[in-house]
């Protein structure tokens, strides 16, 4: 554990990213194999399953050091992060040497999961009472999931070339899928891979924003656009013996879609596609509103009912793999022809289709079509290059992102939270109401979008102003006006507004707004309304 | 039921029966003034009373005011009530206020620390019946380490950075801090202050107390003329034009909030010393405790948190809403 806990410590003080790659390098090249193993898979977002819940774990550090429960979370509210506030309130045992491994204790953690709560409790107090405080912070970190080090994967995978000497993209497709860190060795796990096996699927390519014009991209002939589909990012793998559904995170999703299983039937062998998993209307061949695609998120198993009211479709962007032949290094274009022919060779009534590309052939006129997007219930257009390979990550230069602009509306605070991580501390996260008649009425809740600055001044005034604490949340004078930007509005039963904003986040702080002239919710109302119908049922466009 | 003895108006604490102010933060006739940080001390009173200790400090930062001293543990009468100075330990010359009325006694905290640093006055608890303690650490989560063990790091920090041809920038509190850092630390190579920091160290080092030798950065230092040099600074020099003739450098800072990962993050900080001249919890409580006192009133800090959990222990615990508005904002350098 010391040897990871000075890894982290050296990773969190610096911004550099050749200096948290060369103390990674360093790390992969000293560690003992086992504990390497575990770090690449928590640095790639996989984590042990949990051996208690963070109920169970604040109880237990409250009882151990003492504290009432109410103390305890006035002070996960002041530190911004469970595992910190846990380290920090325990009873401190300077002089332990923290002698057990990285690779011990998560299989310590990992025993624990299924056991009576008794014994998960006594083992984890004796856990934390083993270790110094840097490492019991690491170690309940483990426990409580969500953990980041400011390394990407991408720069995780660079180091872990640099130490073993093999490629970069190499290594990046061996760490993707579903290989299970308590029982790969180190070696297996970065050794020479074959090309297409079992269900692993490849690095997702990732784009950019646009930020300058579009016409600075050059010849529209070298160039394909497509909507941005607002969905899930998915890689559908077919392959002798194996048939997956990935997401974008790397999970596997493949059972929460049961209707792509018959894929697995028609597809050839040896074909991956990267694709977008949507929530599908058939009757109007127009994608649902997310909110219908959300219901089938995090459902293990999909009620019958659901699946009539919210059937998935994959819209396919690009092939990745054919025949068993990796197809990445060739040209988007031909690429995407050989999925168009693919495609084409299926039998219909699959859930499966290409995403229409959009033909253009002057950048102003793309632009003006990109206008209609939210008719086509899309988030904008996704630029292409003709020629280029599909690359894993984020390579700026080949992928745009062209999102339409979100909507907006002045709305005014109304609660204000203390942030976590990096702004424990501060008031960070605050919930936004508009105006119903005389009454101000919450409609969201957001937390980025304002300078540093100006959320440090807006704690000292939320300090000096508050009207109410209910533990972290204070209750505040309705003074404050923001511009809000969001992406979507939907009708939702839950929320008192009776509706809900997709991604919504400050754009500005109004200090020139009086409170009198914020947004009201009938005209939130009225935008749902334009919004549904936009997507109503008609015939498709061409797209 | 007699009134309080100590009693908030918009000019700060007011002891009504001797007609005098405590750390006012608006112009009184009469202020004691228990130590010279500038939400304590503030300009425009008609009369001072401080430490002899404090005054130096007092006068430098507030120019020409009427002032007299009272050494510690000495009692004066002002009216019909006694008052006497008892060290805070929170920096040199800091000092706690005792009031005495018809065998009533209140004591305000001021700032103050429990550990003793090598260089403040250290505290002494003083038995009352009512305490009037800030708490600006008044939760579980921070707890100090030992002095000796937090400069030990600071020390490696240093060495470390000279070792790699790099200047050590630390941040500091230019008053009480940065001199409680230099007393304490060991003489690894040639340590620079900021002229904030070496004014204060001009007037204590004149008062009798121990530091070492320093020099004050001037146009023409840079890393080049003192390679692998200390420098003390207050924290609004990091990452300014002033800073930047010491690069290559690392920056780090010594305050109580560096405890909390998110907060020394925020600053931008990789490295962070949890050194703080205010007492943590562990002291806040003992300190509490020592007084005796069956009430207490939280000022400045996480006083509705402390407040309920002295109440949980059966003391009678309220808030003051104060105006010491220097510690209210994690990151400053306390």
């Amino acid at each position: 554990m010391k040897a990871f806990a000075t890894l982290f410590a050296v990773l969190d003080a610096t911004t550099s990213t050749a200096g948290k790659t060369a103390a990674l390098a360093d790390y992969f090249r000293t560690a003992p194999d086992a504990d390497k193993v575990w770090t690449i898979a928590l640095l790639s977002g996989r984590r042990p399953r949990r051996a208690a819940t963070a109920t169970e774990l604040r109880t237990w550090a409250a009882e151990a050091a003492g504290l009432s429960p109410w103390l305890f979370e006035e002070s996960h509210a002041v530190v911004g992060d469970l595992a910190e506030t846990i380290a920090l309130i325990l009873p401190s045992s300077a002089d332990i040497a923290g002698l057990t491994g990285l690779d011990a204790v998560i299989r310590r953690l990992i025993a624990l999961t299924g056991q009576p709560a008794e014994a998960r409790r006594a083992a984890i107090l004796a856990l934390w009472a083993s270790l110094p405080p840097a490492e019991r912070f690491l170690a309940t970190k483990l426990l409580t999931g969500g953990f980041r080090m400011g390394v990407s994967q991408g720069l995780m995978t660079r180091a872990l070339a640099q130490a073993t000497g093999r490629a970069e993209a190499d290594l990046a497709h061996a760490l993707m899928g579903d290989w299970n860190p308590a029982q790969t060795a180190f070696g297996a796990l970065v050794s020479a891979l074959e090309t297409g096996a079992g269900s692993r699927p490849y690095p997702f390519a990732l784009a950019s924003p646009l930020e300058a014009a579009a016409a600075t991209l050059g010849d529209p002939v070298d160039w394909r656009a497509e909507w941005k589909w607002d969905g899930i990012r998915g890689q559908i793998v077919a392959r002798p013996g194996a048939f997956a559904l990935w997401s974008r995170g790397e999970e596997l999703i493949t059972d929460r879609f049961p209707e792509f299983a018959p894929l697995r039937d028609h597809l050839p062998e040896g074909t991956v596609m990267d694709g977008e998993v949507l929530a599908w209307d058939r009757a109007s061949g127009r994608p649902l509103p997310f909110a219908a695609l959300q219901r089938r998120i995090g459902r293990k198993t999909v009620p019958k009912a659901l699946l009539r009211e919210a059937p998935a479709q994959f819209l396919a962007y690009d092939l990745l793999e054919a025949g068993g032949e990796d197809l990445r290094a060739q040209p988007f274009a031909a690429r995407r022809e050989a999925l168009d022919t693919l495609l084409a060779g299926l039998p219909p009534g699959l859930p499966l289709a290409a995403s229409p590309l959009v033909t253009f052939y002057d950048w102003d006129a793309l632009a003006v079509r990109r206008q209609t997007a939210r008719e086509g219930g899309t988030e904008g257009l996704m630029l292409k290059r003709a020629a280029s390979p599909y690359l894993g990550g984020r390579k700026r230069g080949d992928w745009w992102k062209w999102k339409l602009d979100p909507y907006s509306i002045d709305a005014v605070m109304l609660y204000a939270q203390a942030g976590h991580g990096r702004r424990a501390g501060l008031f960070t996260d605050f919930t936004f109401a508009v105006r119903d008649g005389e009454a101000l009425v919450p409609v969201a809740k957001a937390y980025s979008g304002l300078t540093d600055a100006e959320f440090a001044e807006i704690t000292a005034w939320v300090q000096r102003h508050t009207l109410e604490r209910f533990g972290p949340v204070r209750r505040v004078p309705p003074d404050l006006v923001f511009e809000i930007a969001f992406e979507g509005i939907q009708a939702s039963p839950r929320h008192k507004s009776g509706i809900a904003l997709r991604f919504p986040r400050m754009l500005r702080w109004r200090r020139d707004k009086p409170v009198a002239e914020i947004d009201t919710l009938e005209a939130l109302r009225g935008l749902l309304a334009a919004d549904r119908g936009l997507r109503a049922p008609g015939p498709p466009r061409d797209i | 039921m007699a009134p309080d003895l100590l009693t908030l108006t918009p000019q700060g604490l007011f002891c009504p029966a001797g007609g005098f102010h405590i750390d006012p933060w608006r112009p009184v006739a009469r202020a004691l003034v228990t130590h010279g940080h500038s939400d304590h001390a503030r300009p425009g009173h008609a009369a001072y009373l401080t430490t002899p200790q404090a005054l130096p400090v007092i006068r430098h930062r507030l120019g020409p005011i009427t002032a007299e001293s009272l050494p510690y543990g000495q009692p004066l009468a002002i009216g019909p009530v006694t008052v006497s100075f008892h060290p805070a330990g929170h920096v040199p010359g800091s000092a706690q206020v005792r009031v005495e009325h018809r065998g009533e006694v209140w004591v305000v905290s001021g700032d103050y620390k429990t550990e003793a640093d090598g260089l403040a006055e250290p505290f002494a608890p003083v038995p009352c019946h009512a305490f009037i303690t800030e708490c600006t650490f008044g939760l579980p989560v921070f707890r100090w380490r030992p002095q000796p063990m937090v400069i030990a790091d600071v020390a490696a920090w240093w060495a470390a950075n000279a070792r790699a041809g790099k200047t050590s920038l630390l941040a500091a509190y230019s008053f009480g801090k940065a001199q409680r850092l230099l007393a304490a630390l060991p003489p690894l190579g040639p340590i620079l202050t900021h002229g904030a920091v070496e004014e204060i160290n001009q007037i204590l080092r004149a008062q009798g107390y121990p530091l070492p030798a320093t020099t004050r950065v001037t146009p023409e230092i840079t890393a080049k003329t003192h390679p692998g040099a200390l420098v003390l600074a207050p924290p609004s020099a990091l990452a300014t034009p002033w800073a930047r003739r010491f690069e290559p450098a690392e920056e780090a800072m010594a305050s109580g909030w560096m405890a909390v990962r998110g907060i020394r993050r925020r600053r931008g900080l990789g490295t962070g010393f949890a050194l703080s001249d205010h007492a943590d919890w562990d002291g806040l409580l003992t300190a509490v405790k020592a007084t005796g006192a069956p009430r207490i009133r939280a000022t400045h800090g996480y006083t509705v948190p402390f407040a309920r959990h002295l109440c949980d222990l059966g003391l009678q615990a309220d808030t003051l809403q104060t105006e010491f508005t220097g510690d209210d904002t994690p990151g400053d350098g306390a």
